[in-house]
């Protein structure tokens, strides 16, 4: 027998990245919203390595903020170190990367939701969904009590029957020898979910005391951080510095030596790991003629003396694991405190979802996170942030949001998700993005802080202080094409001094900045603005001026896209009906039942000849009504 | 990837079954239709005809100045119209080769090749076909698309197909390179991909296309025949070359379909080499062809031939016209025929040694075929010198594939001029991408995860 526990209008099972988003987006889109966890100390913990952002997460992370998300802020308020990476790149793959102070971020993330104005925070492990005809109205926990809603988002991660393995020993676990979710795993698979088993891994983590630093390289962070959020304004001076040392042959051989024993080639995991994640034995194997491998140690907060052995992933025994790590230069006294595991879990194949994340044939319900079969802290707040807007838009009967892939690195990762499926843990990658050129770490606010402004997601203030900055570029990008210099001694000298070929003739003042050598500074000394620009501003005006053509080029093709992005296929599509389509493309189209025709045409296995069979003959329909 | 504009770009293709008529017909249609036919048009402004006009004119290649062929045009403005969007249709000779050229010219000039059955397509997008018509266009997309895929396959030769794809990998491993800097700053296994080593890497690619760009005209030439002169004063044995040439290879024999004995006066075969003895303005029927048209316009007829056999007298000795003629096929390739060696010597040969400037020298008597052999050697020769033996090449004919190359070297032009003005390798590499698509396109490999795969494979990367 259950009990009445109340009813909602969202409700988020799981509080780690994504769930923590979810809910924070659908309490601030105005739904009433429960978030249940099995562990309240643990919200937005994280399992693995203390760090956030890096290419193209990075710019997630920013986009996360520009639609009212928490990871940006809470990083910001939290972090040890920050790095600005590619900073010698072009500006479309710089990217931002913190090292997090692990239990600070856990503090401060609680603290935020616990103050969110419509959101419940409990701690309980969910074991059942309510389903009534056909539609998910609720949950079941395991203590029996009953909640309901109009939404749910399950946010489970790598718990849903989450198996930890090391060596030879295995055990029913979620990460960090939390509980596993079992039954809620089962239950999925009764209403008909189709699930697959990944797999991750996590390496040792070792006391500070007990490392030799001097034999190692320090990595320190910027002078003058950078911040994720659009909103913070003041940084954290007192940084802490990582470091940097090596595997050697030694390690190699006592890896070779005890492969048998690795869980990872014993047979034991039988979860399909990430490629761009392996373990230590995994490098070892694949790339035999490496005589090292890096080994970054990352404090784990400023609080703690624990330090990520990042790049030493392993499922080996742990007696195996003392002596890999003691084999390492300045390790060779180091103490583990925890033993690096793998843990195998079952997740969602996401072409079960729609673009919106709600599941296709159970309306009402919505996974997010890890649970999709992605891999990362700011894939599963992405995921979470959409999620949590798209359930409480059911549940209010408010707009729903799609990124499209020119809109956002979110919008990639979801297309992907949704109308690929994936066959590992799916890590976004800036090559993943066709228009990455658009989608860059300074220019999330311009792309989506009007949407974020609309769906009640930020503040007007924070709106009114981005239409500012918009203004200003503007204003600033019609200066710089209306006013010429005139070539000059004193300008002659400043082209001389960065190499750059001298003026001839009067020049517009932006086809100076679109010369290579030449920077906005350079302006500023020559003739700058009526009033001192703030420097994201500037920023922005020599981004769009310098990189123009390639800009324009990568707009057009956008243009292009969305003309089938925005043609919709109708709903309740009977593809056996429609005779030209070629049968394997048939059967992709009936599972991912794509919503436009630009979403089908990028399912594998449907080629343009299907694409146009299908629009001609979408069109006979549309014809068909009219008459 | 990269969903292609299916709906109002301006598409041309060859709108008469190929070969099957003596008149052949490219059809434009789309908003651009008037203006790129225009920029290759030589007669009426076609931007300012009435709808539903047809024009006389000449067709022009503008990169080379050069006068292509006659042609009929045809401008017919929307809404009336087979696909309800602008339609010009140019109308020229039946021949192969220059319908071909034509819609090249068109697509060079900004048109895009037609999708199999897409001017059905889009009459019918456009409202123009009735609705109980859909069924049948669907069906003839599915028929046209799997007959063009299997034509496709069928002109991509195995070698070709290698090549294409070993240049891909190339580009690929540059471009993972690149990528691998990107989302790895920090992996010290592989150096920073410089502009020096990515130029060096696109410059091989560019290369190589250039290569099966030139190895396609010479396909082309091989396909459609070398235009074969052939000169002399008179009577000095040109009937009889002609005759010997077509009795010794029997059957004239026409491979191209579409080749109408209007242009094309005889074909033959010589041990592999198709020669198409044209009638170059009438070279062969004049006895004087200086004397008729004049020595610039005769070079320039003659400039148009691929090969000129040029017939002398063995009899008599050099005159005047001779050293005229000899001028006039200075620089071209040329087979000297020292005809009549069954009669008494009184042409001096080592004055005519002399003139030929290393061109080969042939005696013969046509009238008993002596000397055939060594002449069709001699022709063999010419066309295969070097690593070119017949069966033996490696050439893109298909117009799609040639299309494909064209934009895969304007991409690779692009990313070239991206590093000429120093633009970050990230932004330069997102030409070599496109070229690596475009040549993807060719092989019929689109998928981009083949990056990601080549990313993992090639780096040892991972936390």
């Amino acid at each position: 027998m259950t009990y009445d526990a109340g009813h909602f209008d969202v409700i988020v099972i799981g509080a780690g990245h994504a769930g923590v988003e979810a809910a924070n987006a659908a309490a601030k889109r105005g739904a009433k919203t429960l978030m249940l966890t099995l562990n309240l100390d643990m919200i937005a913990f994280m399992p693995c390595n203390p760090s956030v952002g890096g290419p193209a997460k990075g710019v997630v992370v920013r986009e996360v903020d520009a639609l009212g998300g928490l990871m940006g802020k809470v990083i910001d308020k939290t972090y040890i170190q920050m790095r600005m990476l590619n900073t010698g790149k072009g500006p479309a793959v710089r990217a931002l990367r913190a090292q997090a102070d692990k239990p600070l971020y856990i503090q401060e993330m609680k603290y935020r939701l616990e103050n969110q104005e419509n959101l419940t925070l409990r701690q309980a492990m969910v074991e059942k969904l309510i389903i009534e005809d056909g539609v998910c109205t609720g949950v079941i926990t395991e203590t029996k009590a009953a909640y309901h809603a109009k939404s749910v988002i399950i946010t489970t991660g790598t718990f849903m029957r989450g198996r930890v393995i090391i060596g030879d020993l295995s055990y029913e676990s979620g990460p960090n020898n939390q509980r596993a979710s079992v039954k809620l795993s089962e239950h999925l698979e009764e209403l008909g979910f189709e699930l697959v088993r990944f797999k991750t891994g996590t390496p040792p983590r070792v006391n500070s005391h007990t490392i030799d630093y001097s034999k190692t390289e320090i990595q320190p962070g910027d002078d003058h951080p950078s911040h994720f959020s659009y909103e913070t304004t003041e940084g954290i001076l007192d940084q802490i510095p990582c470091w940097l040392t090596y595997t050697n042959e030694f390690t190699h051989k006592i890896i070779d030596d005890n492969l048998g024993l690795s869980a990872m080639y014993s047979g034991m995991i039988k979860g399909t790991g990430p490629r761009y994640c392996p373990s230590i034995e995994d490098k070892v194997v694949r790339f035999h003629d490496k005589p090292r491998h890096q080994i970054f140690l990352e404090p784990e907060g400023r609080d703690t003396e624990e330090v990520y052995v990042q790049g030493l992933s392993t499922s080996l025994p742990e007696f195996v694991q003392h002596e890999m790590i003691r084999s390492i230069e300045g390790l060779e006294k180091a103490e583990i405190m925890r033993a690096g595991y793998a843990i195998e879990y079952d997740s969602v194949v996401p072409t079960q979802l729609w673009p919106t994340l709600e599941v296709k044939n159970i309306p009402g319900l919505y996974t997010a996170g890890q649970i999709n079969g992605t891999s990362g802290y700011e894939e599963a707040a992405g995921q979470g942030l959409m999620a949590g807007i798209n359930a409480a838009a059911r549940a209010l009967d408010k707009e729903t949001l799609i990124l499209d892939r020119s809109q956002a690195y979110i919008g990639v990762l979801i297309d992907d998700l949704v109308t690929k499926g994936t066959n590992e843990p799916y890590r976004l990658l800036t090559s993943r993005a066709e228009y990455r050129l658009l989608l860059r770490h300074d220019n999330a606010d311009m792309r989506l802080s009007e949407i974020g402004h609309q769906l009640g997601l930020i503040s007007d203030e924070r709106y009114n202080k981005f239409l500012e900055k918009k203004e200003l570029v503007d204003q600033e990008k019609i200066r710089l094409e209306k006013e010429t210099i005139k070539p000059s001694e004193e300008l002659q000298k400043l082209t001389d001094e960065v190499g750059a070929t001298p003026l001839r003739e009067p020049t517009k003042l932006a086809d100076l900045v679109k010369r290579p050598e030449i920077s906005y500074s350079l302006i500023e000394q020559l003739s700058p603005a009526p009033n001192e620009l703030p420097s994201d501003v500037k920023e922005q005006v020599e981004i769009q001026i310098k990189y123009q053509g390639y800009i324009e080029k990568s707009n057009q093709q956008v243009e292009r896209m969305l003309k089938m992005e925005n043609k919709w296929i109708p709903e309740g599509i009977d593809y056996d009906a429609i005779g030209g389509i070629a049968t394997e493309a048939k059967e992709k189209l009936k599972k991912v039942r794509p919503l436009s025709v630009g979403q089908a045409s990028r399912i594998s296995g449907v080629n343009p000849a299907d694409v146009s069979i299908l629009l001609v003959y979408i069109e006979q329909g549309n014809i068909a009504k009219m008459e | 990837m990269g969903c292609r504009e299916l709906e109002t770009d301006t598409i041309a293709a060859i709108s008469t079954p190929i070969g099957e008529g003596a008149i052949a017909i490219v059809r434009l249609s789309g908003n651009e239709a008037i203006t790129i036919a225009n920029q290759f048009f030589q007669g009426r402004d076609l931007t300012k005809v009435d709808s539903h006009t047809i024009h006389y004119g000449k067709i022009i290649d503008p990169t080379i100045d050069q006068v292509v062929e006659e042609v009929m045009v045809s401008v017919m403005r929307a809404p009336k119209t087979f696909t309800r969007e602008d339609v010009v249709e140019i109308n020229c000779h039946g021949g192969l080769a220059s319908v071909n050229r034509l819609l090249e010219l068109a697509l060079q000039m900004g048109a895009r090749l037609a999708e199999p059955g897409e001017f059905t397509k889009r009459a019918f997008l456009n409202g123009r076909i009735d609705l109980s018509q859909a069924e049948a266009v669907m069906d003839l997309i599915r028929a046209k698309t799997d007959k063009a895929m299997n034509v496709a396959i069928k002109q991509l030769d195995g070698k070709l197909s290698k090549l294409i794809q070993r240049l891909r990998q190339e580009l690929l491993e540059t471009v993972a390179h690149v990528e691998v800097n990107i989302d790895y700053p920090e992996y010290d296994d592989v150096e920073q991909m410089s502009h020096d080593t990515m130029l060096l890497k696109t410059k091989e690619v560019h290369q190589e296309i250039e290569r099966l760009l030139q190895m396609a005209k010479q396909g082309k030439i091989l396909r459609e025949g070398i235009a074969t002169a052939i000169i002399g004063r008179p009577n000095v044995g040109k009937s009889s070359l002609l005759n010997a040439l077509v009795h010794e290879n029997k059957a004239i024999v026409t491979d191209i379909p579409g080749t109408t004995r209007d242009i094309i006066e005889e074909y033959v075969n010589v041990r592999g080499v198709p020669l198409r003895l044209v009638d170059t303005a009438g070279i062969r029927d004049t006895d004087d062809i200086v004397e008729k048209i004049g020595v610039e316009r005769s070079r320039q007829v003659l400039k148009e031939s691929d090969l000129i056999l040029l017939v002398l007298n063995y009899n008599q000795e050099l005159t005047e016209e001779d050293i005229q003629l000899f001028k006039l096929v200075e620089d071209l390739e040329v087979i000297v025929l020292v005809n009549k060696t069954d009669l008494a010597q009184k042409i001096d040969l080592e004055k005519v040694n002399e003139l030929v400037k290393g061109h080969p020298v042939i005696t013969t008597t046509l009238i008993e075929e002596k000397g055939l052999d060594e002449l069709e050697a001699a022709i063999a020769k010419t066309f295969f010198s070097g690593e070119l033996e017949p069966g033996d090449l490696t050439y893109v004919s298909n117009v799609r594939h040639i299309q494909l190359l064209k934009q895969a070297l304007a991409a690779l032009d692009e990313a070239m001029n991206g590093m000429e003005a120093n633009m970050p390798i990230d932004l330069v590499q997102i030409d070599v991408t496109r070229t690596w698509q475009l040549l993807g396109e060719i092989v019929g490999d689109t998928i981009r995860d083949s990056l990601i795969d080549q990313l993992f494979s090639q780096f040892c990367l991972g936390k």
